[in-house]
């Protein structure tokens, strides 16, 4: 299976902004290198600001230059952009609905030897709460690209949330990729499993072992946790009756809590979420630590069996 | 150089006289808000309006406008002062500061009220956006020029110095900033609570064209803006002497008046000050 990095597609898929619109600055904070701005920076040296370690500075320079026309993408890894930044991308990017892009790469767990310092498990509940910002966590590569031409073309700050290691290519150059639109992978009556980022391909992987069971269930790719696509979730909460969240973060406030918001309010039906539970990750090989913290096909297997049977 | 005559100078100093009343009658009708710091910088920030600035109220997003950032956004009503002055927006406006539904936010919102240049008022924020419209203004080879005001005490956050940093070392002289050093801020003496000290210093090390001045004294500003026109291959500061509250004595030096309003007898005190001061500068001409 073809595998490739969610940070590498945004390299190259930045380059390949950067040279249809003119407009575009990026900026990062000395981690470019990393989070791959760095083809970026070589391409368009006249447009391309290295901050150095100053993350706050490097949030408001962005905000100053979206103020003068500027379309900026930011970069560094998710635990210092949205946490160390925080009150710079709320009060200097978000209030004034300026055009900057934050995509953080090195979020979640899969950061891995790092360990849990710089292992950012928090980073789409803190976005998720700010006015004005769209939060999107692409699933593979491709995503990757699809969401960063959407994210150009639309007005106002955006969250895209990037991983670290190789992570398989589920989808063609063709697929639907619309900001706000989840994307249903597999269609089965007795079960949903919503996930983002790198846990849609083991929604996928744990949809064949409970087929072989017997058990049908729908797998919904929700890459855009804001603004949330409430009419699939209602509707997958009517087919299916049972919903399995998955995602690469705290259960507190992300995707999971994103989708009970909408079901307890519109079409309540059981809700499990995976995800770390109020814990912060530790050092570990990017595998130890999905299987260390249940992020695994099995947990999956193993929750949707116990779903089914107590509905 | 730029020299100033007396015509524009007399402009400079009646502007400023009539925002520092515009502010007491602002902050009365609101009931709340900070009185000190929006007096302070009040001749600087006329300098800069009457004076300096190539802007045009007809044309708020006029791409190659100067643009200023009030970087100690708590100064909110000096500044809507300057623009209703200038034309930005109805004169009327000013009495609903701080109310509901007002354009005239508690700290400035440039998605509500036009001529803002930037949302600010967390302190340490602006000088960054600052740092980030003279970085456009460089890329796109535009001729503007941007200009900041930093509070004495907002100095204190570091994220300050991260785009003193970023701004030299992007040799933004397309960057001009102000210290209004009034030397106070809500806890007390700027020296007791957390010195910054020394201010100038600290701009030096950091490879930025330094001058010390007189913050009300209109020749001194003046002179400070032509220079930082000038400079070359690095952005100036003016640290600039400030008295908190300058303008009405009751409220100068004092402490307790950074985040107080005036009540009704203090707003007919102040501008009683105020209109003497006029009346002088008039009986003078």
């Amino acid at each position: 299976m073809e595998t490739q990095a969610t940070r590498d597609a945004y390299g190259k898929a930045l380059v390949e902004l950067g040279r249809l619109h003119e407009d575009i600055v990026v900026l990062d904070a000395d981690l470019s290198k990393s989070t791959k701005t760095a083809e970026f920076a070589r391409a368009f040296p006249e447009r391309f600001f290295n901050a150095g370690i100053a993350e706050q500075n490097m949030m408001g320079m962005a905000a100053g230059l979206a103020a003068a026309g500027k379309k900026v993408f930011a970069s560094s890894f998710a635990v210092f952009a949205t946490g160390r930044a925080f009150e710079q991308v709320r009060n200097s990017i978000a209030y004034g609905n300026l055009n900057v892009k934050i995509c953080a790469t090195h979020s979640g767990i899969t950061v891995g030897e790092d360990g849990g310092s710089h292992q950012s498990v928090e980073d789409i509940a803190l976005m998720r709460s700010i006015p004005n910002m769209c939060v999107v966590v692409p699933a593979d590569g491709p995503s990757v690209r699809k969401a960063l031409f959407s994210l150009y073309a639309r007005e106002g700050p955006a969250y895209l949330r990037l991983g670290r290691p190789s992570v398989p290519v589920i989808y063609g150059e063709d697929s639907d990729f619309e900001v706000g639109k989840g994307i249903e992978l597999k269609n089965g009556r007795d079960a949903s499993l919503i996930a983002c980022g790198i846990m849609v391909n083991e929604a996928l992987r744990a949809a064949e072992v409970l087929a072989a069971e017997g058990i049908d269930v729908s797998v919904i790719d929700m890459h855009t946790i804001k603004p949330i696509d409430k009419g699939l979730i209602v509707k997958k909460a009517r087919e299916t009756g049972a919903i399995l969240c998955l995602e690469e973060h705290t259960v507190l406030g992300g995707l999971g809590s994103a989708v009970c918001e909408v079901v307890c309010e519109y079409c309540p039906v059981p809700v499990r979420r995976i995800g770390l539970n109020d814990v912060f990750g530790q050092s570990g090989s990017p595998d130890e630590l999905l299987q260390h913290y249940g992020l695994t096909v099995d947990h999956i297997v193993q929750n949707i069996r116990s779903l089914v049977k107590n509905r | 150089m730029r020299e100033i005559n007396e015509k524009s100078l007399s402009i400079v100093k009646e502007k400023a006289l009539i925002m520092r009343r515009e502010v007491i009658k602002m902050l009365g009708e609101a009931g709340s808000g900070h009185t000190g710091g929006s007096l302070s910088p009040a001749d600087i920030v006329s300098c800069l309006y009457f004076w300096e600035m190539n802007i045009d109220a007809e044309r708020p997003d006029w791409e190659n406008r100067d643009r200023f950032v009030l970087s100690k956004g708590h100064a909110a009503p000096l500044l809507y002062a300057a623009l209703a002055e200038k034309g930005f927006f109805p004169r009327e406006w000013l009495s609903t500061l701080r109310k509901i539904g007002s354009p005239l936010q508690g700290h400035p919102d440039m998605r509500k009220l036009p001529g803002v240049e930037a949302s600010t008022g967390s302190l340490g924020q602006g000088i960054s956006w600052a740092v980030g419209m003279a970085l456009a203004g460089k890329i796109d080879k535009r001729d503007y020029r941007v200009y900041v005001l930093l509070g004495d005490g907002e100095i204190q956050e570091g994220m300050v110095w991260e785009a003193v940093m970023a701004a030299a070392h992007y040799k933004l002289d397309n960057l001009m900033a102000f210290v209004d050093y009034n030397g106070l801020q809500i806890d007390g003496k700027i020296k007791e609570v957390m010195s910054p000290e020394p201010i100038a210093d600290k701009f030096r090390a950091f490879g930025w064209e330094v001058l010390q001045i007189d913050g009300h004294d209109y020749q001194q500003i003046i002179a400070s803006l032509n220079i930082g026109r000038e400079v070359k291959g690095r952005p100036t500061v003016a640290v600039a002497r400030t008295v908190k509250g300058k303008g009405c004595s009751f409220i100068e030096n004092q402490v307790d008046w950074h985040g107080r309003a005036p009540n009704k007898e203090e707003v007919e005190k102040a501008l009683a000050e105020l209109q003497a001061e006029q009346d002088a500068a008039e009986i003078k001409r």
